[in-house]
């Protein structure tokens, strides 16, 4: 089992977006948020720059040497009287976790926000088995509300209005308290009144980690609500789920990555909490879990190490390649169908769920280059993109259609004096039809532009033809 | 330093929509100082084929760009995003392509037209060519931006002929063409366009320059569907248009 994606059908979610009035609104505040914030946050950090290229060879390093490190971080956390263990894939991840559980005999988990728990589709597995699973970041609690997939990596509820979750709260929690439900503080009080009496109840805690670091066995995990660290610290376990790729050599690495990680994604200088975990709770602790698991999934990941795409594992899923793309800034995070979208998704989906379920993703760019620009790891996604549509290309997976016309297209352009010719009489031809207005509004074959363009109508003498004509006309 | 034997890689969309900006390009070029060279075997640079995966028709027409471009000083394009792929040659072509120093060689003498002028010839259009009280807004093409660093030198080139810029905002973001992404995703792209458009109304702007054909089709035909008035232009029209130069051509 891989990832799961809805992506073939990527047309159809787009017009549903696209429909979408409140998606309209909420995107909207995305791109004077976020993006905003981030380089403001850029410009007050004269190093940022080294930063990044820093960043970058520490990621690279890593993964270059990454069974070394992932036996350095099993063997610390072991030390430390904490377990290890090494999903290869989705049901393997699920199959450590749930029995996790039951060694425990849960009957409640509470999970901070994880990204790797929505790839696997963890809450699913664990609820057919009888374990409840609360949702404790307020964005995921709303989308299990909701019964929704996350649309942002680190902002998952932001397609929905403040408006939509005062409805759904009413729906599930019943009559607003006294502070009513208009403004964001008091939906958020709502929210914490009523997850907190789980913390306490759950048996195990699950999170994410944004790092973990070979050198102490810690797991890092980077909030602003507190949530984390209430799941990982009050229940009998915590176990922390993340990817083979998420390890750092040192805690002075994890650090480098951290100033950029808060910068990047929020626009923050440091995220309010940055939690990090080594082993379970010691004598002379005065709290802290029991018992201490991370579950190092790869589903995927090693088969990206040593290809085109092992760049890609640099990720640190800040979110910025997605606040800063004009595509995912008119279709919303939704519309991608998989957990991972954005320019990180349209290579990172791909990688792990096959081309043949995400063939729009990477082709879904302009290749603008904004997100290369921002990726504090300088991944170079359209690249990745570009490479993904080579092996599509290849495997003949691209829709006939467009195949057809490249085809037709290669064979005129490798042949100049008949490319010549077909300029010359397509141009005249489209400057006849469109001599009127200047414009054609409908197009042979050309709907795609004029659904929502007109054409603008050709001079009617390609360039060729006319400098040929004045320099001879010279020569005279 | 003797004279510029400079090739026009006219680029596709120039060729056949607007060969006026073909013409403006060789004439700011011959007043920079340079002899202009049109080879008549070029075609297509090959974008098409290489960001839609085919690399085998890329490699054939990547040979071909430096075939018919050989022995020239410099290739010039009034397109970033042509110029883009023409340093993408290398590439393209591979590591261990016979011909890859030649792809490395052309990559490194291609340039994008204002970027040329300002950056190789330190051009400046000494009078206006074509006074001009029109409010121009620029949107920045994002391979010339982006990958050539195409942002200064338009906007100089402009203000130096008298052309009074107004600033959209946000210039950097992509209008939505992206090749063939706009026939692929109309849906996307045209949401974006309309994005664009919105900026280059609230700049209060009566025109539209960019650095790309692309573009620049890509919002004068959504503008034309909208009915809105906004006038669209390539920087070397307004640089060197027809008019202003007509004592130069010979018109029957």
């Amino acid at each position: 089992m891989s990832l799961e994606t809805s992506s073939v059908t990527f047309p159809q979610q787009v017009r549903v977006a696209r429909s979408d009035a409140n998606l309209k609104r909420a995107l909207g505040k995305l791109k004077f948020g976020l993006t905003a914030m981030r380089s403001a946050a850029v410009a007050r950090l004269p190093e940022f720059e080294q930063l990044r290229h820093d960043a970058a060879s520490i990621r690279d390093h890593t993964l270059n040497h990454l069974d070394h490190y992932l036996l350095r971080f099993e063997a610390a956390v072991t030390a430390r009287g904490g377990h290890v263990h090494f999903a290869p894939d989705a049901a393997a991840a699920n199959a450590i976790i749930l029995e996790i559980c039951r060694s425990v005999d849960a009957r409640k988990v509470t999970k901070g926000k994880s990204m790797v728990t929505e790839e696997i589709e963890l809450n699913a597995h664990l609820e057919a088995h009888g374990i409840t699973c609360l949702e404790t970041d307020l964005g995921e609690y709303i989308l299990q509300l909701r019964k929704e997939r996350p649309s942002h990596i680190v902002a998952p509820a932001i397609h929905v209005l403040k408006e939509q979750v005062a409805e759904t709260f009413a729906a599930h929690h019943g009559p607003a308290a006294a502070g009513g439900r208009d403004e964001p503080a008091a939906l958020m009080a709502e929210a914490r009144a009523v997850i907190r009496r789980h913390f306490l109840e759950a048996d195990v805690g699950i999170t994410g980690a944004n790092f973990a670091i070979a050198e102490t066995g810690s797991t890092v995990i980077v909030t602003n609500e507190g949530n984390g660290d209430l799941t990982q610290s009050l229940p009998k376990v915590h176990v922390a789920v993340t990817g083979i790729e998420k390890i750092v050599p040192t805690l002075e690495d994890a650090s480098t990555l951290i100033r950029l990680l808060s910068r990047s994604a929020t626009g923050q200088e440091a995220s309010v909490y940055n939690t990090f975990s080594t082993g379970p709770r010691r004598p002379e602790d005065h709290d802290g879990p029991q018992a201490f698991h991370v579950v190092l999934v790869d589903n995927g990941r090693s088969r990206m190490l040593g290809s085109v795409f092992q760049d890609m594992l640099r990720c640190i899923r800040c979110g910025a390649c997605m606040n800063h793309c004009p595509v995912y800034g008119q279709v919303g995070g939704q519309a991608y169908g998989s957990v991972y979208p954005g320019p990180m998704g349209a290579v990172l989906t791909p990688s792990l769920a096959g081309i043949e379920a995400a063939g729009h993703l990477p082709n879904a760019s302009t290749f603008c280059g904004a997100c290369e620009e921002v990726c504090p790891v300088r991944i170079p996604l359209p690249k990745l993109m570009r490479h993904w549509r080579e092996r599509e290309f290849e495997a003949g997976l691209a829709p006939r259609g467009s195949r057809f016309g490249l085809a037709l297209w290669s064979f005129a352009a490798q042949r100049p004096w008949l490319y010549r010719w077909l300029s010359r009489a397509g141009a005249r031809m489209l400057a006849v039809l469109g001599r009127r207005r200047g414009y054609l509004a409908k197009l042979p074959l050309g709907r795609g532009w004029t659904a929502w363009r007109d054409l603008p109508a050709p001079a009617g003498e390609t360039f060729q033809t006319a400098w040929r004509r004045r320099q001879h006309d010279d020569l005279r | 330093m003797s004279r510029r034997r400079v090739g026009l890689l006219v680029t596709c969309l120039v060729d056949f929509f607007r060969p006026q900006v073909g013409f403006a390009s060789i004439r700011l070029l011959e007043a920079a100082g340079c002899e202009v060279v049109v080879p008549d075997i070029q075609t297509c640079c090959g974008q098409p084929a290489w960001n839609n995966g085919d690399r085998g028709s890329s490699q054939k027409l990547a040979l071909a760009v430096i075939d018919a471009f050989a022995g020239l000083d410099a290739v010039v394009a009034p397109s970033g995003s042509c110029i883009g792929m023409l340093r993408q040659y290398p590439a393209v072509l591979g590591d261990d392509h016979s011909r890859r120093a030649d792809a490395v060689a052309l990559a490194a003498r291609c340039h994008e037209l204002s970027s040329f002028l300002v950056d190789e010839l330190h051009y400046r259009p000494g009078a206006p060519l074509q006074p001009n009280d029109e409010a121009v807004t620029y949107h920045d093409g994002c391979s010339g931006l982006r990958e050539l660093g195409v942002l200064e030198q338009p906007r100089s080139l402009l203000a130096a002929a008298g052309v009074s810029i107004r600033e959209m905002d946000a210039a950097a973001v992509c209008c939505g063409f992206g090749g063939t992404f706009c026939i692929k995703y109309p849906d996307i792209s045209g949401a974006m366009v309309d994005d664009k458009i919105l900026s280059i109304e609230r700049s209060g702007a009566s025109t539209v320059a960019a650095g790309d054909l692309g573009c620049l089709l890509n919002i004068e035909g959504r503008l034309a569907r909208l009915g809105k008035p906004i006038r669209v232009r390539h920087f070397a029209e307004l640089l060197a248009s027809e008019a202003a130069a007509s004592s130069a051509t010979r018109r029957p």
